[in-house]
C-alpha cells in the first residue's frame, strides 16, 4: 500500500501553504505598520522605527470619525433588528404554511439573491427621495431589511424542525405565535448567528447605496467617511490615511480573529444548499 | 368536512399575513425598480426647459453607437473572465492545502480569509498606495530589480489589470470556505478506497474530488460572477474609472451617468441591460442545475 503523502510532500505542502498566508497577510500588516509610524518610514522598513499613535490622533481631529463609528453601528444594528424580524415571519410562512401562492411568491423572493438593491441604485434613489428619507440613516437600512437570503437561509433551517415537536406544542394549547417563538427560533439558533454574522460584515464594509444616499455627517457611515477622507483632493497625508483605514476595519477585524471559528463557520453554513 | 375546510382557509391567510411584510418590502427595492427603469429608459432626460417625454428606444439606440457603453462593457467582461477562474482556482487551492495535514491550519486558514472581513475601501486604500509611482511597493519592488517608475493605475493598459489582481486577493479566502465546506463533508471512506487502489493524488483529484466538487463550484462561480458585475467601491477610490474609461464597469458607468452627469434615463437605460446580464447568469444556473439533476 502507497501512503497518501511522503513526509517531504507534507513538509512542502506546509512551507507553501504558510508562504501563501503571509503573502495574503502582507497587505494587512502593511497597513498597520503605516499607520504606527511616522511618515518617513511608510515604505521604509526598519525594525525599530519609533512607534506612535500621532496618526491616529491626526486623522481623528481631521474628520468626524466618532459619528462615523455610530453611524455604521445604528445602521447595522437597525438592519440586522428588522432583518431578524422581517426574515423570521417570512421564512415562518414559507416553512411551514401551504398557501395559495406560495411557490411564485417564494421564487419572486429569490430573485434579490441575484438583482441587490445596489445594482438598482438609480431607481431607489428615486423611492428614498420620494418618501423623503435622503440623507437618514433608515435612507441605507431600508433596501436590504427584507433579505431573500435571509428567509432562505431560515426557511431551509426551519424545515429540518420535526413536525412532531410542532405537534406536541399544538397539543399543549401553544398559539401559532407561540409556537414559532418558542420551538422554531431557539432550535435556529446556529442559523440566526451565522446570518447575522453574514449580515453584519456585508452592512459593515457595504460603500456604495451608502456612498448615494448620503450627504452629510449625519448619516455618512464610516466606509463613506473614510472614502471622503482618502480621496486624493483631500490632500491628506498617507500614513494618516492608513491610520483612518486601520480604524475604519478594526472593529470587524477584532471580532473576526476573537470569534475567528465562528465567523469561517458561519460563511460555510450561509453557502450550503 | 366544514372544520378542515375552515382550517385550510385560515392555513392561506396566515401564510400571506407572514410573507407579506417581507414580500413588500422586496418588491419595494427589487420589482418595482426593475419596472420602473424599463419604464424610465423610453423616457427623455428631464432638464431645466424641457419636461421628460416618452421617446420610444431612442436610449437604446444612443446606447449602441455609445462607444464608452461598449468599452465599458468590453471591461467588464475581461474583468469577470479573469477575476472569476483565478480566484476560483486560488480558493480551490487554498482549501485543498488546508485540508490536507499542515500544521499551523487554522493560523493559514484565517490569513487566507482576512481580506473577506475588510471593507472594500479599506482594501483599495491599502492598494491604492501600492500601485503609487515610485514610492509604491510594486514600483520599489522594480526599483530593485532595476525598474524605473509606473504609473500603475493612471496608464490605460494596466489600470485595469492592477484592478483584477487585488480582487482576486480580496475575493479568494471567501470563496475558499464553500470549498472547505465540501470538502470536510466528504467520506473519508471513499480516500480511503483511492489510496488501496494506489491512484496517484492528481489522479484522485481529477476523477473524484474535483467532480464532487461540482456543485460547489456552480455556486462559487456564480456568485463570483454576479459579483464581478455589481461591486465597483474600488474604483470610486482607486480610478474613478479611468484614465479614458480604461477601467470603468457596468455599474460605476451607471453610477457616473445617475450622479456626475445627472442623466437618469440613460442611467435607467444602463440598469436594464445590467439587470438582463444578471437575468442570463440566473438562466444559465438553473439549466445547469437542471442538467446535472436530470443525469444522475
Amino acid at each position: 500500500m502507497k501512503t497518501w503523502i511522503s513526509g517531504t510532500g507534507q513538509a512542502v505542502e506546509t512551507v507553501g501553504a504558510w508562504m501563501l498566508g503571509v503573502l495574503w497577510l502582507l497587505p494587512v500588516i502593511f497597513a498597520f505598520w503605516s499607520a504606527f509610524h511616522p511618515a518617513e518610514f511608510s515604505t521604509s522598513f526598519e525594525l525599530f522605527a519609533p512607534l506612535t499613535l500621532d496618526n491616529f490622533a491626526r486623522a481623528w481631529s481631521y474628520a468626524p470619525f466618532p459619528r462615523y463609528l455610530m453611524n455604521t453601528f445604528v445602521l447595522v444594528t437597525l438592519i440586522l433588528g428588522a432583518q431578524f424580524i422581517l426574515c423570521t415571519l417570512a421564512a415562518y410562512g414559507f416553512a411551514r404554511f401551504d398557501f395559495f401562492g406560495s411557490n411564485v411568491v417564494f421564487a419572486l423572493v429569490l430573485l434579490q439573491l441575484m438583482i441587490m438593491p445596489e445594482v438598482l441604485l438609480v431607481e431607489n434613489y428615486r423611492t428614498i427621495s420620494s418618501l423623503g428619507l435622503l440623507d437618514t440613516i433608515p435612507a441605507m437600512g431600508l433596501p436590504y431589511m427584507a433579505s431573500a437570503f435571509g428567509i432562505f437561509l431560515l426557511r431551509q433551517s426551519f424545515k429540518t424542525i420535526p413536525k412532531e415537536l410542532v405537534e406536541a406544542a399544538q397539543v399543549e394549547g401553544v398559539s401559532a405565535v407561540g409556537i414559532l417563538w418558542k420551538v422554531y427560533v431557539p432550535l435556529a439558533r446556529s442559523t440566526y448567528i451565522a446570518y447575522g454574522l453574514v449580515s453584519v460584515s456585508y452592512h459593515w464594509n457595504n460603500f456604495l447605496w451608502p456612498l448615494v444616499v448620503t450627504s452629510s455627517v449625519n448619516s455618512r457611515p464610516l466606509t463613506v467617511g473614510l472614502a471622503i477622507f482618502g480621496a486624493p483632493e483631500s490632500g491628506v497625508d498617507w500614513s494618516i490615511i492608513t491610520a483612518a483605514t486601520v480604524m475604519t476595519m478594526s472593529p470587524l477585524l477584532v471580532a473576526f480573529i476573537l470569534f475567528q471559528r465562528q465567523f469561517v463557520q458561519s460563511f460555510m453554513h450561509s453557502g450550503i444548499k | 368536512m366544514k372544520q378542515i375546510f375552515k382550517l385550510t382557509y385560515w392555513n392561506h391567510v396566515n401564510g400571506w399575513l407572514l410573507v407579506l411584510p417581507a414580500v413588500f418590502m422586496i418588491s419595494l427595492f427589487t420589482h418595482f425598480p426593475i419596472g420602473s427603469s424599463m419604464i424610465h429608459s423610453l423616457f427623455s432626460m428631464e432638464t431645466a426647459t424641457r419636461p421628460s417625454t416618452f421617446i420610444g428606444l431612442e436610449n437604446y439606440a444612443f446606447l449602441m453607437d455609445d462607444d464608452i457603453f461598449w468599452k465599458v462593457l468590453k471591461n467588464n467582461l475581461v474583468y469577470s473572465l479573469c477575476t472569476v477562474p483565478l480566484s476560483i482556482s486560488i480558493a480551490l487551492g487554498m482549501a485543498l492545502l488546508i485540508n490536507g495535514k499542515i500544521k499551523g491550519r487554522s493560523l493559514v486558514r484565517m490569513a487566507f480569509f482576512t481580506p473577506t472581513v475588510l471593507p472594500m475601501i479599506a482594501v483599495a486604500n491599502i492598494w491604492l498606495f501600492f500601485y503609487t509611482p515610485e514610492y509604491g511597493l510594486f514600483d520599489q519592488i522594480f526599483a530593485f530589480f532595476g525598474g524605473g517608475s509606473h504609473n500603475w493605475l493612471g496608464n490605460p493598459d494596466t489600470a485595469l489589470f492592477c484592478l483584477i489582481v487585488m480582487v482576486i486577493w480580496k475575493e479568494s479566502g471567501f470563496f475558499m470556505v464553500f470549498y472547505l465546506a465540501a470538502l470536510q463533508q466528504m467520506s473519508p471512506e471513499l480516500r480511503e478506497a483511492g489510496t488501496v487502489e494506489g491512484s496517484g493524488r492528481w489522479y484522485y483529484f481529477r476523477r473524484v474530488t474535483f467532480p464532487l466538487l461540482m456543485p460547489t463550484t456552480l455556486f462559487v462561480t456564480v456568485n463570483a460572477v454576479v459579483n464581478s458585475f455589481k461591486l465597483v467601491d474600488h474604483l470610486v477610490i482607486m480610478t474613478k474609472g479611468g484614465p479614458d474609461n480604461a477601467s470603468s464597469l457596468l455599474l460605476y458607468y451607471i453610477y457616473e451617468n445617475a450622479f456626475s452627469f445627472w442623466d437618469t434615463s440613460y442611467a435607467a437605460t444602463l440598469t436594464v441591460v445590467l439587470v438582463t446580464i444578471l437575468a442570463i447568469i440566473t438562466i444559465i444556473q438553473f439549466a445547469v442545475v437542471e442538467k446535472r439533476i436530470h443525469y444522475q
